[in-house]
C-alpha cells in the first residue's frame, strides 16, 4: 500500500517535472481541455444560479392555483389562432364562482395602467389590480401593515385600495399611508393596507402595484375589460378535477358544441416550468456539445504531444528500462502524465468557469454560488480525457524495446 | 557460478540476411572476477554484454545468470533482474539530462520501491563513496565526463548488483578521467564485486585479471592474466 503511493507520488513528481520543462507547450496543449471545461462550468454554475432563483419566484405562483385566461401562458403554433378568443367575462367568472366545487378560492382579476398621486407626489404607470378579498391568497399577497380587501368592501364596490411597498414608499416617504386617500387617475381611493414587499424579478420591481375592490373598478374605469379568473383548491390532488369541472362549466356557459376545441385556456405554473426546464436543458444539450468538441479536440493535441513525448524521450525510456523500469511503470508513468495536463487545464476551466458563471449572475442580480457538482464534473471529464488520450502514446512507451531506444539519437 | 552460458547464439533478421553476431559462445564467470572483453568493432562485445546484462535476449542456448535460468523469461521478469542483479555503466553515460546527480542515482531504487527519505540517503552515500559528495544538486551538463560517469558507476552500485556491467566506460574519456574510472572499477573490484567490462585499449584490458577475446561474434581467446 505504501508501495504503491510513493511510487504515485514519484510519478506525479516526474510528470509535474517534464510539464515544467515544457511550461508553454503544456498550456498550449492544455488548452482544448481548458476551453471545454470553462463552457461546461460556465453554463453549470449561472443555470444553477438562475434555477434557485427561477424556482423560488415560479413557487409565488401557487402550484395549486390555476388561471382561466383566454391566452396560454406558452404558446404553442399560430398565436393568431387565440386572437379570435372571445375575453373571459364577469358573467363567466359568477359562474366559475357558483358551480366550481373543488375550488377553494376564487378571485377575478382584471387590470388597468394609471397614474396615481397623493399631494405633490406622483406616480406614473401604475399597474391597477381590479379584484376580491381572496386575491390576498390565490396571489400569495398579505399585507405588511393594515389589512387586504374585504368581502364587505368588494360587495359594497368600496373606494378602498391596499398598495404596493414601493408605491407606498414613493407617494409617502416617512408618513403613515393607512387611512390617506390617494388618487388613481381621476378618483379618491382610501388606503386600507401595505403589501409585504416582493422584490424584483428579472429587474421588474414585483411591489409597484395597487390593489382595488373588482366592483368600483368595474364602475370607475368600465366592465368591458377581460379577466383572468384565478382558483385555487387546497387539496394539490384535486388540481386535475378541477381544471376538468373549470373546462366543463366554461364550455356550458360559451355554448361550445362538442366537437370543438375550448376556446380559452387553464394556466399554471408547472406549464412555466416546463418551459423553463426544456429552455435550460436546451441549453445543456448545446453545452455539453460545444464543450464535447472542446474536450475531443483537447484530447487529440493531448494524444499528439503525448506521442512526440514518447519519440523525443525515447532515450529516457531505454535508460529506465535498463535499470529495471518493468512495461507498467513507463505506462503509468506516460499515462500520469497525460492526466496532469488534462487536470491543469481542467482545474483552470473550473476557476475560469465559476468567474465567468458568478460575472453572469452578478449581471443578472442574481445571487453567486458555487456547485459541487460541475466542479466534480469538470475533473471528471479532463481526467477522462487525460486517460484516453494518453492510453495510446503510454502503451507505445511501454511496449518499447530497451536496447534500440538506448540506441536512439 | 556466477554466470553460465551455454552455446549461445544471437541472430539478427535484418529483412532477407541474417548477421550472426554471436556464435556458439561457451562462457562462465565466478563471483568476484574482473573481466575485460576485448575485440575489433563489430566483433559482438556488446551484444554478449547486452546479454549478459539481460538487455537483450539470446536466439539459441541457454544462460543461467545466480543459479535463475534466464533464457526464456518474459519482459517485466528480466526488468526486475537487471533491477536487482545488474549494475549498467556506458561508454556514453546514459543519465536523465534534466534530474539531478542525486536523482539520476535514486532511480534504480524507485522501481523497487524503496521510500524517497531512504532512496536519498542511499543515492547521497553512494555517490560521497565515488567522490561527489560535493556535486549531488547538479544536473549531468553541469559536471565534467568523468564526473558523469561517477554518477553512472553509482547509480549501477546503488542496488549491490551482484554483476557491474561496463560496456567502454572510459571510451568518451580523455586518458587521465579514464584512469580515475579505472581505479574505481579496481577498488570495487577489491571490495568483492564482480566486473566485466568492454574495451579495446589494452591497457585498461590490464586492470583485470581476465581477458577474452571476441571474433565474428566468437570467443577465440580466453585467458587468466592474474589470479
Ligand atoms: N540491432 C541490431 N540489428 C542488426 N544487427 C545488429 C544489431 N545490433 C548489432 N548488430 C550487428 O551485430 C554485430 C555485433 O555488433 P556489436 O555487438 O554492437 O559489436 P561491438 O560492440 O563489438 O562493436 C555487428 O555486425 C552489428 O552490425
Ligand atoms: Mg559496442
Amino acid at each position: 500500500m505504501y508501495d504503491t503511493f510513493s511510487r504515485f507520488n514519484e510519478y506525479l513528481r516526474m510528470a509535474w517535472d517534464s510539464l515544467k520543462t515544457h511550461k508553454l507547450r503544456s498550456l498550449l496543449t492544455t488548452l482544448g481541455i481548458l476551453i471545454g471545461v470553462t463552457t461546461i462550468i460556465t453554463i453549470f454554475t449561472t443555470i444553477q444560479g438562475l434555477n434557485q432563483y427561477v424556482y423560488g419566484q415560479l413557487s409565488n405562483i401557487g402550484a395549486s392555483t390555476v388561471y382561466v385566461q383566454k391566452y396560454p401562458w406558452v404558446i404553442k403554433g399560430d398565436f393568431w389562432k387565440y386572437r379570435n378568443r372571445k375575453n373571459i367575462t364577469y358573467k363567466e367568472y359568477l359562474a366559475l364562482k357558483k358551480y366550481c366545487t373543488l375550488a377553494d378560492h376564487i378571485s377575478p382579476e382584471v387590470f388597468s395602467v394609471k397614474n396615481v398621486f397623493y399631494k405633490n407626489e406622483s406616480l406614473d404607470n401604475i399597474f391597477v389590480i381590479g379584484t376580491n378579498e381572496q386575491y390576498s391568497l390565490t396571489a400569495n399577497l398579505f399585507p405588511a401593515t393594515g389589512r387586504f380587501l374585504t368581502e364587505l368592501d368588494v360587495r359594497h364596490k368600496q373606494y378602498v385600495c391596499v398598495i404596493g411597498y414601493e408605491v407606498a414608499d414613493h407617494l409617502f416617504h416617512k408618513e403613515n399611508p393607512i387611512g390617506r386617500k390617494i388618487r388613481i387617475g381621476s378618483d379618491k381611493y382610501r388606503v386600507i393596507g401595505i403589501l409585504e414587499k416582493k422584490g424584483d424579478f428579472f429587474g421588474q420591481s414585483m411591489d409597484n402595484f395597487i390593489v382595488v375592490p373588482i366592483g368600483t373598478f368595474r364602475r370607475v374605469y368600465g366592465g368591458h375589460r377581460g379577466l383572468r379568473v384565478a382558483l385555487m383548491t387546497n387539496n394539490s390532488d384535486d388540481m386535475e378535477d378541477m381544471k376538468d369541472e373549470i373546462r366543463g362549466i366554461m364550455r356550458r356557459v360559451r355554448k361550445t358544441p362538442p366537437d370543438q376545441a375550448d376556446d380559452f385556456s387553464i394556466n399554471q405554473q408547472d406549464m412555466l416550468t416546463d418551459l423553463y426546464n426544456k429552455l435550460t436543458a436546451t441549453l445543456f444539450t448545446i453545452v455539453f456539445v460545444i464543450g464535447g468538441i472542446s474536450l475531443l479536440v483537447g484530447g487529440i493535441g493531448i494524444m499528439n504531444i503525448m506521442l512526440v513525448s514518447v519519440t523525443e524521450r525515447t532515450r529516457e525510456i531505454g535508460i529506465r528500462k535498463a535499470i529495471g523500469a518493468k512495461r507498467s511503470h513507463i505506462l503509468i508513468q506516460f499515462l500520469i502524465e497525460s492526466i496532469l495536463i488534462a487536470s491543469v487545464g481542467g482545474v483552470l476551466g473550473i476557476i475560469l468557469g465559476f468567474f465567468a458563471g458568478n460575472l453572469v449572475l452578478a449581471q443578472m442580480d442574481l445571487s453567486m454560488g458555487v456547485s459541487l457538482l460541475s466542479i466534480l464534473i469538470g475533473f471528471g471529464f479532463s481526467s477522462l480525457v487525460g486517460i484516453i488520450a494518453g492510453f495510446y502514446p503510454a502503451r507505445k512507451a511501454a511496449g518499447l524495446n530497451p536496447i534500440d531506444s538506448l540506441r536512439y539519437e | 557460478m556466477l554466470i553460465q552460458i551455454k552455446n549461445l547464439y544471437k541472430v539478427y533478421q535484418l529483412g532477407e540476411i541474417q548477421v550472426e553476431a554471436l556464435k556458439n559462445v561457451e562462457l562462465a564467470i565466478k563471483k568476484n572476477e574482473y573481466v575485460a572483453i576485448m575485440g575489433p568493432s563489430g566483433s559482438g562485445k556488446s551484444t554478449l554484454m547486452n546479454i549478459i546484462g539481460c538487455l537483450d535476449v539470446l536466439t539459441k542456448g541457454h544462460y543461467i545468470l545466480n543459479d535463475q535460468d534466464v533464457s526464456n523469461m518474459d519482459d517485466d521478469r528480466l526488468a526486475e533482474i537487471r533491477n536487482k542483479e545488474i549494475g549498467f555503466v556506458f561508454q556514453t553515460f546514459n543519465l536523465l539530462p534534466r534530474a539531478s546527480a542525486l536523482h539520476n542515482v535514486e532511480l534504480p531504487l524507485i522501481y523497487n520501491g524503496t521510500p524517497r527519505a531512504k532512496r536519498q540517503e542511499l543515492a547521497r552515500q553512494t555517490l560521497e563513496e565515488v567522490g561527489l559528495g560535493d556535486r549531488i544538486h547538479h544536473k549531468p551538463s553541469e559536471l565534467s565526463g568523468g564526473q558523469r560517469q561517477r554518477v553512472a558507476i553509482a547509480r549501477a552500485l546503488i542496488n549491490h548488483p551482484s554483476i557491474i556491467l561496463a560496456d567502454e566506460p572510459t571510451g568518451n574519456l580523455d586518458s587521465k578521467s579514464g584512469e580515475d574510472i579505472m581505479k574505481i572499477f579496481d577498488q570495487l573490484n577489491d571490495a568483492g564485486n564482480t566486473i566485466i567490462l568492454v574495451t579495446h585499449e589494452e591497457d585498461i584490458a590490464l586492470h583485470s585479471n581476465r581477458i577474452i577475446r571476441l571474433l565474428d561474434g566468437e570467443i577465440v581467446s580466453d585467458d587468466l592474466i592474474r589470479s
